[in-house]
């Protein structure tokens, strides 16, 4: 499909129209989009923004699309066995399913397979600059942006480009997030952050402690357990280790089932804390320590395997880490055990290194921006966060309605302008609301929202923004 | 139109169980870039409909072309119990696994079919070839015309379409005889949905929609595919002296060439 406002590829040399403050070149792009990352978000960013009718460059570091779910690229979380989470329905985007015959929870690859697909169908790489990195974007006049580029790696001259607008879609899950303790560069065994962790072969033969309880640290340690000659699962607390089925169907369709009626949280937590003491039992008979919090107040685990590994004794589960010494490790309860591999499988924090902190209003830099709907910033009406989200459930469907929320601002603010002043009134009134129930305080927790909650607040700013 | 809906709980909660599907194919020789047409049978038929004549023409004029059966039809799988929600579920996986975006062009209660996968696929057009939308006027019709093939389906039979009612006089009898044997039937639940004239959610992407049909279709009355173009923003192209099944009757050619040129034309559709 092509339209009027369709104008290819930036030509350096077509349109020299401006001079930056700084008197560097600059092509202007008049009312084209720029998007940075081309992964699931960026993907579904310039998809959205085509179909609305805008013209979209989009810059990605690396050369193929699919981001965090292409194990090609150096920045890639992904791990052989990483299965998805959320079961079909609530991963794929809402107007481009997943194919019947794959399963209930793909695998990476069929992901990659899957937005490999999404950028063919609807002829989304000829907006592609691959191997392109973004190094600095900068507020112009107008509400309009700077975007400079250059090739990945850092050679290659810089290019600026003013856009109406930016999309950013750099992803959450790549900066490795390490905690620090005592002695830690004194330990004489391996540690490793689990970005780093690709195959289970790394494990094989070794004493492995891993660390943290999140869905990676987690399904590490179940590999630990099938590979590792031991295998220690250290956890700052008990969590909830909900099972991946229940009752015969995926345990999110069956979560979803009274969602979609409404229940009460407090309900919905009974009935889930009734349901896993049926199926997972009692965790302290495992040697698990009990939760400390109630479910749904901090992110969701699905791993049916784990609890069962304890069980097995393939998994020995120890609270946090107290010291590290030279050949042990001392436990937050005096004991010592002497693992020959730490694995902190311990997050990620989102970085903007190409935007300055103040434009998030994040003066204090805790790199942590205040923004409405995670995408909308106060006062910059023509700039967007795309997928900076860590719902309870599958993030492309969220980044899909973020980013046809924004093409939909920005057709308002060229069609009735009101109605896109109105939206920005409301992004400054209630810039960090947030869409979750209570939950945990810990960055793991920063872009926590239920996806029914944050849903629905979506849909209610469209409303808003479209309502006769 | 009903408003855009985000919040799909019970799509997401009970996904519509998959089915093996019969797609039908002709693709041209040479690759020209053009969109892919995937064809949607209307309730009865199958993929074999389009098979006949339009996906070849479809193809030598450039068009990489596509016909499925809707579960329970021609060469899919069995499913008396299938909703239309099923069917629109049949329509987009189809969709969605051709190799780039595809222009819908749904047939009869296939159009009706179309109309609900557009809520869910981003066609880069539709094409509606004698919608049948439902309703009580529609069925009175049906009733008048056609009572002993009608009425069964009231009550959870099957619907069984009348020579009279599906093509003009100038098809061969033999031709006509043989096509109606080859007719099945849609689930009851699919049927009793005709009844209520199921609205469809706004389609998303704002593809360009084409209405087509006959002034002399005994199915689908001409103020019936006015109505349905309006809603669309359009008005109907008509094809005088020709029965409701267009794609089979003896001058198939003329409406698939009308499809095909507007496809040509229609900026949005390219």
């Amino acid at each position: 499909m092509s339209t009027s406002t369709d104008h290819g590829r930036p030509d350096p040399d077509a349109t020299p129209s401006a001079q930056s403050p700084e008197g560097r070149p600059l092509s202007d792009r008049g009312d084209t989009v720029c998007v940075i990352g081309a992964g699931a978000s960026g993907l579904t960013a310039i998809k959205n923004l085509r179909e609305h009718g805008f013209g979209v460059d989009c810059y990605e570091r690396e050369t193929g699309v699919g981001g965090a779910w292409n194990w090609r690229h150096d920045r890639s979380p992904v791990y052989a066995s990483t299965h998805l989470l959320s079961s079909k329905p609530f991963t794929q985007f809402p107007d481009f399913p997943m194919p019947d015959s794959w399963p209930d929870y793909p695998h990476h690859s069929q992901l990659l397979a899957y937005f490999e697909r999404y950028a063919d169908h609807f002829d989304l790489r000829s907006h592609v600059w691959f191997g392109t990195e973004v190094i600095r974007v900068e507020p112009a006049e107008g509400d309009r942006w700077d975007v400079t580029t250059r090739s990945t790696g850092g050679y290659g001259p810089e290019r600026t480009s003013r856009y109406a607008a930016v999309v950013i879609a750099n992803g959450h899950n790549w900066s490795p997030k390490l905690p620090r303790y005592e002695g830690l560069e004194e330990f004489r065994g391996e540690i490793m952050h689990a970005s780093s962790y690709k195959d289970p072969a790394q494990l094989r033969g070794k004493r492995v402690l891993v660390v943290g309880a999140g869905n990676t640290g987690c399904d590490i340690a179940v590999e630990a357990a099938q590979q590792a000659s031991r295998c220690w699962h250290s956890t700052r607390r008990g969590y909830w280790y909900a099972p991946k089925y229940v009752l015969g169907r995926p345990a999110d369709q069956v979560n979803d089932a009274l969602l979609a009626l409404r229940v009460p949280l407090r309900v919905r937590q009974w009935l889930y804390h009734w349901t896993l003491r049926l199926t997972v039992g009692d965790l302290t008979r495992f040697g698990l320590p009990k939760p400390d919090h109630r479910v749904y107040e901090t992110h969701p685990i699905a791993n049916s395997q784990l609890v069962y590994y304890v069980g097995h004794g393939g998994i020995g589960p120890v609270p946090d880490l107290a010291r590290f010494r030279p050949y042990a490790v001392e436990l937050a309860d005096g004991r010592e055990i002497d693992p020959d591999l730490v694995i902190f499988a311990t997050g990620y924090l989102p970085r903007f290194e190409f935007l300055d902190a103040s434009v998030f209003g994040d003066s204090a830099g805790t790199g942590r921006p205040t923004l409405w709907l995670n995408a909308f910033t106060p006062g910059h009406p023509t700039l967007a966060v795309a997928g900076l989200v860590q719902p309870d459930s599958g993030m492309f469907t969220l980044a899909h309605w973020q980013t046809v929320l924004f093409a939909r601002l920005l057709q308002a603010r060229r069609d009735r302008p009101e109605r896109a002043a109105a939206f920005a009134q409301r992004v400054r009134d209630r810039a960090g609301e947030r869409y979750s129930g209570q939950v945990k305080d810990s960055s793991r927790h920063w872009f926590e929202v239920g996806h029914a909650d944050y849903l629905r607040a979506v849909q209610r700013a469209l409303h808003d923004l479209e309502a006769k | 139109m009903t408003e855009l809906r985000i919040m799909r709980g019970r799509e997401w909660s009970r996904p519509v169980r998959p089915a093996r599907r019969e797609v039908l194919s002709a693709v041209p020789e040479v690759e020209e870039g053009r969109p892919p047409l995937l064809f949607v049978p209307g309730f009865g038929h199958g993929a074999w409909a389009f098979a006949e004549h339009w996906l070849g023409h479809a193809a030598s004029r450039g068009f990489p072309a596509y016909a499925l059966s809707l579960r329970g039809h021609g060469g899919s799988e069995p499913a008396p119990e299938a909703t239309l929600r099923a069917y629109a579920h049949d329509v987009v996986q189809v969709a969605a696994g051709l190799p780039r975006q595809a222009v819908l062009v749904g047939h009869g209660a296939g159009a009706l079919v179309v109309a609900h996968a557009l809520a869910r696929y981003p066609a880069r057009g539709a094409v509606l070839v004698a919608p049948v939308f439902g309703g009580w006027g529609m069925l009175s019709t049906a009733v008048r015309r056609n009572p002993a093939g009608t009425l069964p389906a009231v009550f959870g039979g099957p619907l069984r379409l009348s020579r009279a009612q599906l093509f003009s006089r100038e098809l061969p009898d033999e031709e006509a005889r043989r096509y109606v044997a080859r007719l099945g039937r849609a689930g009851r639940r699919a049927q009793w949905a005709l009844l209520g004239e199921p609205e469809a959610e706004p389609a998303v992407g704002a593809p360009p929609v084409l209405v087509l049909g006959s002034p002399d279709d005994r199915v689908v009355p001409a103020s019936t595919l006015t109505r349905i173009a309006r809603r669309y923003g359009s008005a109907p192209l008509l094809f005088p002296g020709m029965g409701h099944d267009l794609m089979l009757d003896a001058r198939w050619a003329e409406p698939i060439d009308a499809i095909l040129d507007w496809l040509e034309k229609e900026p949005a559709a390219r």
